[in-house]
């Protein structure tokens, strides 16, 4: 064996594609999840029936981790980057707000979603544009945002629930609702943008740059990557998400307070980390996003489903949040 | 003053700097730096910590811009807002902290900024097979056991050393500058990278190297540039100085030469 063929023996053995999925956090996440379905429908009976293991709880737990996936989403690729959005949950509220005023006032769904997106993708706009052109840190420009979006929300709704939706309710209550192929939209929309970002990641100069960017971002200038705009479209299509996610779960509920979307913030934030986004930057995946979602329902689930006073939850899934970033630093330490 | 320029004046002048100063505030990190780069010269710029060297390769690279003062670039003036203009005068560089991004791999650090894209139908995505080739390629150049879909995380000084420099070779430079190239890598490996710069120099690359390393700059350059506080103290073609009166100059215990 001559020289170049045992550096390329080498390369494929130390980069097949079962080593580089063993080494990461969302394998290791994925089998904390199955471990912890595995628990539930053993000690997830009443009187002796399953009541976790059931497709009504199954649906349920889709529906929940949908919504908060579908921002986790938008959250991983800001987080890439060595940022963070804190306001994705007044957005959201935000958004869901002016989608419900939109169709309460008689306009079509069309404008009502048109509505709820571009509040999301202005205050992305507003996030983006702080953050990489002036170059304002992005902690304070999101929290600044969050609490001004949700003071908006409670300026423009005036304090009031909006539950009629206009000549087109029926479709837009379908829309958040309804099901495809027995799916919930919700769950597709979640499973459609996990595709795409993980695309994005993958394959496009746009993905390595969010990670040249969060990995290091004088390097990323020096180099001529359009550090700035990248930033800002990281930002933007983190609000879009946000906005997505308040037009499903808006259809899906049927009505829409100024309440909507209130502390989301953690539990999405709670979804991309333990899914495996760094906030140091330069880390993350899109499925990712998706297992970590869909393991901080299952915790909240499972404790609902044991009879564990709801005060608990926060608890659990903050242990949950510490546990994994601690699991991370030791293997990483150990693998240099 | 220097009579190096006499020397070369069969060679065409690639970059002409005139009177160039750079101020960070109250700090002038360089003072009327009168200096020219002939195309297909090796120039070795030397001087203590703090003297500018990095500043004066920051202002040719575009990512500063001087105080006052003007550029020539091929006998015209010229201005370099931004990276991507030195770059597309053939002006490529190596930083002295390598901007190397840990979390990408060696082929996408090389790539960094002009990745390779392919089409598919509207879409365009990575050419991740070709980068992969084509970084292989360079650092088989470079004779360099780099492997291009190693993170840079786990790589050593040299391999980090050999990375940086193989993203200068992507495109075909004229003028490569390199700060300290050799400053945090083995003896083996020093050698390799001044092997580099003989051949960059033999296809006619000019280059620009920073190094604290004496002998380093006797083996590989046609002339040595010296910088103290910011001044240009001496531009003289290597046969006609010794390692001690550069050592001098740099120290102060030479005024001038
Ligand atoms: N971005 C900057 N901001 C402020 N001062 C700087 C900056 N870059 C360099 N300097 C100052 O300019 C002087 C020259 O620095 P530098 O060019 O890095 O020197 P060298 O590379 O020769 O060691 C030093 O006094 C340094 O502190
Ligand atoms: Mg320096």
């Amino acid at each position: 064996m001559n020289d170049t063929s045992l550096s390329k023996a080498i390369d494929s053995q130390t980069h097949s594609f079962g080593q580089e999925i063993i080494r990461s956090q969302p394998f290791w996440v994925t089998i904390a999840a199955i471990v912890l379905c595995f628990v539930l429908s053993l000690t997830g009976t009443t009187n002796g029936e399953q009541v976790f293991f059931t497709p009504e709880n199954f649906s349920n737990i889709a529906l929940n981790f949908s919504f908060i996936g579908i921002i986790a989403i938008g959250m991983t690729a800001v987080i890439i980057t060595a940022g963070i959005d804190l306001s994705v949950g007044s957005v959201m509220g935000l958004a869901g707000i002016a989608t419900g005023l939109t169709l309460s006032s008689g306009y079509g769904v069309e404008a009502g979603i048109a509505a709820g997106i571009l509040t999301a993708l202005a205050c992305g706009l507003v996030n983006g544009i702080l953050i990489s052109y002036i170059g304002l840190s992005p902690f304070v420009v999101t929290l600044g945002m969050l609490s001004i979006c949700r003071s908006l929300a409670l300026v423009v709704s005036n304090n009031k629930m909006f539950y009629e939706f206009g000549p087109d309710e029926d479709l837009f209550l379908s829309i958040g609702g309804g099901t495809h192929l027995g799916v919930a939209n919700s769950l597709v929309v979640m499973l459609v943008l996990t595709i795409f970002l993980g695309f994005m990641l993958n394959f496009t100069a746009w993905g390595r740059h969010l990670y040249a960017i969060g990995s290091n971002e004088s390097a990323a200038t020096m180099t001529g990557v359009p550090v700035k705009a990248v930033k800002l479209s990281a930002y933007l299509f983190c609000s879009l998400t946000a906005g997505i996610s308040a037009v499903m779960i808006v259809g899906w509920m049927g009505s829409v307070t100024n309440a909507l979307g209130m502390t989301y913030e953690l539990r999405v934030i709670a979804s991309a980390v333990i899914g495996g986004a760094d906030l140091m930057g330069g880390v993350g995946t899109a499925y990712g996003a998706l297992i970590g979602s869909i393991l901080v329902e299952l915790i909240r689930n499972g404790l609902l489903m044991a009879g564990v006073d709801p005060y608990w939850q926060g608890t659990f899934v903050g242990l949950f949040i510490i546990f994994a970033v601690a699991l991370e630093k030791i293997r990483s330490r150990r693998s240099g | 003053m220097s009579s190096s320029s006499q020397e070369n004046q069969s060679k065409p002048v690639f970059l002409d700097l005139r009177n160039i100063s750079k101020s960070f505030g109250a700090i002038e990190a360089l003072k009327g730096i009168n200096m020219q780069l002939f195309a297909g010269e090796v120039v070795g710029l030397m001087g203590d910590n703090g003297a500018g060297k990095s500043t004066l390769i920051k202002i040719l690279s575009g990512n500063y811009q001087p105080t006052s003062g003007e550029m020539y670039f091929e006998g015209h003036p010229q201005q370099f807002n931004r990276p991507v203009d030195a770059r597309t005068h053939g002006i490529e560089v190596v930083y002295q902290d390598l901007a190397l991004c840990d979390h990408l791999t060696a082929a996408h650090n090389v790539f960094l900024g002009r990745e390779k894209k392919r089409n598919i139908g509207p879409l365009k995505i990575l050419d991740n097979k070709h980068m992969f080739a084509r970084a292989g390629e360079i650092f088989a150049m470079l004779k360099s056991e780099t492997r291009p879909r190693d993170k840079v995380k786990q790589m050593s000084g040299g391999q980090r050393q050999a990375v940086a420099i193989a993203r200068t070779q992507l495109s075909s430079p004229q003028l490569v500058l390199m700060d300290e190239p050799t400053a945090a890598i083995s003896v083996r490996q020093v050698s390799e990278v001044l092997g580099l710069i003989k051949r960059l120099q033999s296809e006619g690359v000019g280059v620009l190297l920073i190094s604290h390393r004496m002998p380093d700059i006797f083996a590989v350059c046609d002339r040595v540039v010296v910088l103290r506080r910011g001044e240009k103290v001496a531009d003289k073609h290597i046969s006609q100085t010794s390692q001690d009166e550069v050592t001098g100059l740099i120290t102060g215990a030479v005024e001038r030469a």
